[in-house]
């Protein structure tokens, strides 16, 4: 919940939104016209249109929603805006497709600080800047104070199935595959546990927030038809998508301990709390399913992209144990990768 | 990581593994009974069974702090955090079942249940919020009692009249004492627990050493600290000898931490008799607050129920934590009893055997 | 597992003594408080390893101790290194051997 100003005059800095603003009234349409259109300015949004109509140029489309309720608004590496685009244009690039248009609605809580939801739509801006996609359409409402803590946002994304894809599905996944990902895991959910500041662990994690369909398009412009499945780690993080993949197409995953690329910092504060990095969220990571033998030029093709300069391969997939995952561990053994139980670190995004 | 990557290194398990036959005695088996969460968690987590002899068996003991608490008082937990109070536990706690439900559910159900990582942190909530009555979980072996201790002395220090800790430390003798009183006990030695020796010393296994002849070495927590101490057991029958050796030198001074062992007295006391979940009333082996710290014992502060549930009929816990089955022995493992939906406390806590069995055992198995 | 093990010792290392009742420890790149009243007439400074328990210092952790347990392993290693040499040295004599009477 938000915290009372002192300053109840709602001027200056202390500028909060009020129910009005979601009322659909004159106060809305200056929010929308001073805070959004100026920074999310494209031929679409300035119809100022119920709706956005958009010419496009195929119809194998991928269309993707997401809900972002994360606690605290701002954390080291981004923010709520950042995830909101990054989040929707990286299900996209995980269905195969170019992103085209994003929709933007937003809940806020009654008492937020306008300058707050104006660094919210400054990130927002400029994640979709560095994304190459457009906001087109959006909503704004308002709930009374002591919901939406502060602010919720919901994205839905259409975008264009690249030419090359063919057979790209959770179904699709083939015994002798190569498992890839894209870079460290557990970076975001750890920045989070850390900002939230109640354990009193201080470290230099930030989120890897990050959009990833230049990359992966970039593999599927060369090797389209050698992807067969794509996922990127969030809620759950690695784990839970090795086992939907698993269970999906039927297929047994191993993977190794040894090549899973986890940040020093991330280590550190897992051992320190007792959670396991599989199991803690990215987002800005996918997870690839492909051809063994387009392996290499897979990697070649990622690692020349900044967010995905890390990418490796951690393990394969095999045709026994279908539905486990198994991880061989540095030590020699061999432990099941199990889906989490419970969730004991809520709102993360 | 300093002082652990270089205790997980394969190529020295070999190499132990190669002593440890040397000094196997042909023909013989050895039972060798765990008795810390944390080992049995590392035994499964890196395959330690695999360096190991067919010859030598490891069995898990009751070292769990979690999975010793009965059903009773994890409903006098949940009894407490129904009042208008701030209930704080440690992680674990949330997800064991008592008769009804967890401390989780209760916090689904509209509690103010909030995980800490330290007493110290419940402390610091009630110092922050002191409009608010704020009550600690206290769980755990000896390792666990100092730090409730210390936030005992500090409650007092600051005079807080909004804290209180509801004590449920254990001690770890009476139970192995009453594991080896049993006329079918089997087991030969024991794998000593290194973080409870960091706080009372390895002096106090000498007990089972010298009165029951079971070797006891007490050992570090990762793979080769557990290989080097089976070595060290199984070279004492090899040796002829039984006694008390410290593996984890590096940690555990041999007499313990005076500091320590002070501080949990000034602030705790032994309490006459203690019920273990699948063990049983054991006596003197539970801590209870000292009337001087009286102020700060919820058991003061708040209406305990008290009532002793009996285990559900399917649950096999004791016999598992007695170490007379395997967790894959008891009839409810990984059918009606998973870690979804546990039955028993051994497969709620991370570091119980069904559980950690579940997680790193199973499809192995499953496999033979 | 995702779950959160209470009974976890970390080692971790003082970056900074605060005052007498608390330190910073670095874990890994990881920086916590931690209260150091059990370690009460030890000598704990900035750069001593320690045993991290429930945001306490429960023992420094003896460097030298710590040296023999790595030293002793690594003498079994080599020990054992130099059985399996001679061992596939020996079984390289006998294949010559067999091959050189056949």
């Amino acid at each position: 919940m938000i915290k009372s100003t002192q300053d109840n005059s709602n001027k200056g800095d202390n500028k909060v939104i009020t129910m009005a603003v979601g009322a659909g009234g004159k106060t809305t349409k200056t929010i929308i016209s001073s805070l959004f259109l100026p920074r999310f300015s494209n031929d679409y949004l300035a119809e100022m249109g119920d709706g956005a109509v958009i010419d496009l140029q195929s119809n194998r489309i991928a269309f993707s929603t997401d809900s972002f309720v994360v606690s605290p608004l701002f954390f080291p590496g981004g923010s709520i805006g950042d995830l909101a685009v990054n989040g929707t244009v990286n299900d996209l690039a995980a269905c195969g497709a170019r992103p085209v248009a994003i929709s933007l609605a937003l809940i806020l809580e009654e008492g937020l600080l306008l300058s707050t939801l104006e660094k919210i739509a400054d990130s927002i801006m400029h994640a979709s800047e560095q994304a190459n996609v457009k906001i087109v359409t959006g909503d704004t409402k308002v709930v009374e104070k002591g919901k939406a803590d502060g602010c919720y946002i919901n994205t839905s994304g259409i975008g264009i199935i690249n030419e090359n894809v063919t057979g790209l599905g959770p179904k699709n996944i083939l015994p002798e595959d190569t498992v890839i990902i894209t870079g460290s895991i557990g970076d975001h959910g750890t920045a989070i546990m850390v900002e939230r500041g109640d354990l009193g662990i201080t470290a230099d994690i930030t989120s890897d927030t990050v959009a990833l369909a230049d990359p992966i398009n970039a593999v599927l412009d060369k090797c389209g038809s050698a992807v067969h499945a794509m996922r990127d780690p969030t809620r759950g993080g690695l784990a839970t998508v090795l086992n939907e993949m698993a269970e999906s197409s039927h297929v047994g995953i191993e993977i190794d301990e040894e090549r899973i690329p986890i940040k020093r910092e991330v280590r550190a504060v897992s051992e320190l709390l007792g959670i396991d990095p599989l199991y803690i969220a990215s987002e800005g990571r996918m997870a690839i399913f492909a051809d063994p033998n387009y392996q290499d030029e897979i990697l070649a093709i990622l690692q020349t992209f900044p967010q995905s300069k890390d990418a490796c391969a951690i393990g394969k997939v095999v045709s026994e144990h279908p539905g486990f995952v198994l991880e061989n561990t540095v030590f020699g053994g061999q432990r099941i990768i199990d889906l989490l139980v419970g969730d004991p670190l809520p709102r993360i995004c | 990581m300093k002082y652990a990557d270089e205790y997980r290194d394969a190529a020295k398990a070999l190499a132990l593994s190669e002593k440890i036959k040397e000094v196997c005695i042909p023909g013989k088996k050895y039972k060798i009974m765990e008795i810390c969460g944390g080992h049995t968690h590392a035994i499964y987590k890196y395959g330690i069974t695999k360096y190991l002899p067919e010859q030598i068996e490891l069995v898990h003991g009751p070292g769990c702090p979690v999975c010793v608490i009965p059903l009773g008082r994890v409903d006098d937990a949940i009894s407490i955090s129904q009042e208008d109070v701030i209930f704080t536990c440690f992680g674990d706690m949330m997800r064991v079942p008592g008769n009804k439900r967890s401390l989780g559910d209760a916090k689904a159900q509209g509690a103010d249940v909030r995980i800490v990582y330290s007493p110290l942190d419940a402390l610091h909530i009630a110092k922050t919020e002191s409009d608010r009555e704020v009550v600690f979980f206290g769980i755990g072996f000896e390792t666990t009692a100092p730090a409730t201790a210390i936030a005992l002395k500090q409650a007092k220090e600051l005079k807080l009249s909004n804290f209180s800790i509801f004590c449920n430390h254990v001690t770890i003798i009476p139970p192995l004492v009453s594991i080896l009183e049993k006329e079918d006990t089997e087991i030969d030695a024991f794998i000593g627990p290194g973080h409870v020796a960091a706080v009372v010393g390895c002096q106090i296994f000498e007990e089972v050493a010298n009165n029951y002849s079971k070797p006891v070495v007490v050992s570090g927590f990762e793979p080769l600290d557990i290989l080097q101490s089976v070595y060290m057991i199984i070279k004492q029958f090899h040796d002829g000898i039984c006694k008390v050796e410290n593996q984890y030198s590096r940690v555990v001074p041999y007499y313990g931490n005076k500091v320590a062992i002070e501080t949990i007295n000034e602030t705790m006391e032994v309490r006459p008799y203690f019920e273990w979940r699948g063990l049983g009333t054991i006596k003197n082996s539970g801590l209870k607050i000292r009337s001087e710290y009286g102020d700060f014992d919820a058991e003061n502060k708040f209406y305990i129920p008290g009532i002793k549930i009996s285990e559900p009929r399917a649950c096999q816990c004791g016999q598992v934590l007695q170490g007379k089955i395997k967790p894959n022995e008891c009839k409810v493992f990984g059918k009606a009893c998973t870690p979804e939906k546990p039955i028993g406390t051994c497969m709620v806590s991370s570091e119980g055997a069904c559980a950690a069995y579940y997680n790193y055992g199973r499809f192995a198995f499953a496999a033979k | 597992m995702y779950d959160w093990a209470m009974c976890l010792g970390i080692p971790g290392q003082i970056a900074d003594i605060s005052d007498e009742h608390y330190a910073i420890a670095d874990v890994g790149g990881a920086k916590r408080k931690i209260n150091t009243d059990l370690l009460l007439g030890q000598p704990l400074e900035s750069g001593s390893w320690v045993l991290i328990h429930v945001g306490f210092a429960l023992a420094i952790i003896d460097e030298e101790e710590a040296k023999q347990t790595l030293s002793l392993l690594s003498e079994m290693q080599d020990v054992y290194r130099q059985e399996l040499e001679a061992l596939s040295l020996s079984k390289a004599h006998q294949a010559d051997q067999q091959g050189s009477s056949s």
